[in-house]
């Protein structure tokens, strides 16, 4: 059994309200932070702790902090990011859902570490159920001093907003939800100035992600180096994981960092396996926009060594044959999945999702989404799949924001490491056209190693 | 969409008087206060869903206007992000907006299925309405739910793990709920 940090109260009867939360240890940190700690050993801790953004960058918490400008006078504000939008990743929902305090003591202690006196939580419009949750918690916390005016009779304000986006996943991309945030179109901004110098309404302004916010709840809790021996080198303490796809139990699972993917897609205590006892074909580990891995390639590294859920396992020989924790978006397939209608799906989902600010994302997913539209259907070339991976590389890298990136990976490695399925598709267009679905449609047609 | 929005400038400007109740306005002030002096603007994602769900279901050129001049800003500052948002609905939408999520984990999880299902079952298109005015069918993009696949929203609910005989069940208990009394339904800005 794992250990649990973040999820160990979550089956509580009642742990959503906030005297349940209180009751079981909930809000002792931030109590802790408030009257014993300066906002600098808060700092402190998180940096000790190693912790890393859990939306999908993974670059290290304390450290962003540390970049804040907190020299010019004026407010400073923390935005929690909480508009989870990538393909496969469900976490941060659960978690506000369950346990919604959880995040609201993990906002009062990081606003307090950055001198933040309003904090804003960015949640997707989709979510509104979660809203509801999040809001009444919130006015729970006010109504027992945590939040307002002296909080715990300090002389620390903190007020914390719940903001509804409306559906657009670029919105995820900090610099676009800081403009969503003041009410215009979530178009990303040129960095630099990066929002730690110049963020909401031009003040100095950290994002983090929902997750990351509420793993300092347990840093502050069990102290920064006590959370840094859970996990494996850089990759410390635990994260939730989004299991989903052909799996027998999907759903969120917090993991100690270290654990070997064959353990988290076979273990009962986890996915259990892919469902009806089906072979796997490929993984998708950190939410769509990163690299797929097929069966073996996520099992074990190309040195042959156990792949694990680490930031450095996953990403072990590069784009050639690793891939990304990203934001833990666990997307399994089982041996009847095509991977072309799948990497066409997701090429769709980006072109809808593209801003539109800069062409190569603007053009280039459109085409991609075209030519993989065109092949997936029986009227692909050879020429295609090649055209395919000329767009991607030039969309990679030429982009304000990285949804460029997270549009050409999934094309790029599908090709890499399936190249015999778009043949496939190009050399047999009659059988193609003939069958609708996924996952039926490779069953029938003829399940892809074959025509290996 | 951006066409539509040219229609509705051009010829579609009713000039109706539309107005929030003085509840909704009272709402409204509270949710301009939670943003720093000189930035109403801020508020304008969330006026906008209380707007659309206030008045009439869809944001209406008059109904975007309106919003403009509560928050003090040109009309064109609405309009160019009522038009970027997918929640936001330009045209008239039925009483129950079913959202399928059309992205990949969904998908592999029959997703697909689902939509032709209800698409066969209402007799409708992706983006269509029904006769009635009760069901509009859209597929979106990926939901957040993937776990629980395959998902729909409807309105402001999600259901999850969806099979046809599910859909069905929720597809009938919809249209009794429709003929029962509509003041009785709870609004989600409430809770915000």
């Amino acid at each position: 059994m794992g250990r649990k940090i973040l999820t160990d109260k979550i089956d509580i009867p009642g742990i959503i309200t906030f005297e349940v939360y209180k009751n079981n240890g909930g809000y002792d940190a931030a109590t802790r932070a408030l009257k014993q700690m300066t906002p600098s050993e808060v700092t402190d801790e998180v940096k000790k702790s190693g912790l890393r953004g859990r939306g999908g960058a993974g670059f290290p918490t304390g450290m962003k902090w540390s970049f804040l400008d907190r020299n010019t006078p004026g407010p400073r504000y923390l935005v929690c990011n909480a508009d989870e939008s990538e393909p496969g990743t469900f976490k941060d929902r659960y978690l506000m859902e369950k346990i919604p305090h959880l995040l609201i003591e993990g906002l009062i202690i990081s606003s307090y570490a950055l001198d933040a006196a309003t904090t804003y939580v960015y949640v997707r419009g989709e979510f509104k159920t979660q809203i509801g949750i999040l809001s009444k918690a919130i006015r729970e916390a006010y109504a027992n001093g945590f939040l307002g005016k002296n909080i715990l009779g300090t002389s620390y304000n903190l007020d914390i907003y719940v903001h509804s986006g409306a559906g657009a996943y670029i919105c995820g991309e900090e610099t676009a939800m800081l403009e969503s945030l003041e009410g215009k179109r979530g178009l990303p901004r040129l960095k630099p100035p990066f929002p730690a110098v110049k963020g909401l309404y031009g003040r100095p302004t950290v994002v983090n992600n929902v997750e990351t916010l509420a793993a300092v709840v347990p840093i502050i809790n069990m102290g920064g180096d006590e959370y840094a021996k859970i996990g494996v080198g850089k990759s410390t303490g635990t994260k939730l994981i989004s299991a989903c796809g052909n799996i027998n139990q999907p759903g969120v699972y917090e993991i100690e960092l270290g654990i070997s993917v064959d353990t988290f897609l076979n273990s009962p205590e986890y996915c259990g396996g892919v469902k009806t006892g089906k072979k796997l074909k490929a993984i998708v580990p950190g939410g769509s926009s990163v690299p797929i891995l097929p069966a073996g390639l996520i099992m074990k590294t190309a040195a042959g060594e156990d792949r694990l859920i680490t930031y450095e396992s996953l990403a072990d020989g590069g784009f050639v044959s690793g891939s990304m924790l990203g934001s833990g978006g666990f997307i399994v397939y089982d041996e009847d999945q095509c991977i072309v209608r799948n990497t066409w799906n997701f090429t769709r989902f980006y072109h809808h999702e593209s801003c539109g600010q800069c062409s190569p994302c603007r053009e280039g997913t459109g085409w991609m989404e075209k030519v993989l539209h065109r092949i997936e259907h029986g009227h692909g070339t050879h020429k295609d799949i090649d055209l395919l991976v000329s767009i991607a590389k030039r969309i990679e890298g030429n982009t304000i924001c990285p949804l460029g990136d997270a549009a050409a990976w999934p094309v790029a490695s599908a090709i890499r490491h399936f190249r015999h399925e778009f043949e496939y598709h190009v050399e047999n267009p009659e059988v193609v056209r003939n069958v609708k679905h996924a996952p039926v449609r490779m069953k029938e047609v003829v399940n892809c190693e074959l025509g290996r | 969409m951006s066409e539509n929005l040219i229609h509705h400038r051009l010829f579609d400007k009713k000039g109706l008087e539309v107005r929030f109740s003085a509840e909704t306005l009272e709402k409204v002030k509270q949710i301009i206060s939670r943003y720093p002096e000189g930035q109403k603007k801020s508020a304008l994602l969330p006026i906008l869903h209380i707007a659309q769900e206030e008045l009439g279901g869809h944001l209406s050129v008059d109904v975007m206007d309106y919003v403009a001049s509560i928050l003090e800003v040109q009309p064109i500052e609405v309009y160019e992000v009522a038009t970027f948002y997918t929640q936001y609905y330009l045209d008239k939408v039925g009483k129950y907006v079913i959202e399928v999520c059309r992205t990949g984990p969904c998908a592999i999880c029959g997703g697909e299925d689902i939509t032709d299902y209800l698409s066969a079952k209402l007799k409708i298109n992706d983006g269509e309405t029904t006769p009635d005015g009760l069901f509009t069918l859209r597929t979106v993009e990926c939901l957040g739910a993937c776990g629980y696949a395959p998902v729909m929203q409807i309105n402001t609910e999600f259901h999850e793990f969806l099979t046809k005989e599910k859909i069905d069940k929720i597809v009938e208990e919809l249209q009794q709920k429709a003929n029962l009394d509509k003041s009785k339904e709870s609004k989600w800005v409430e809770k915000f």
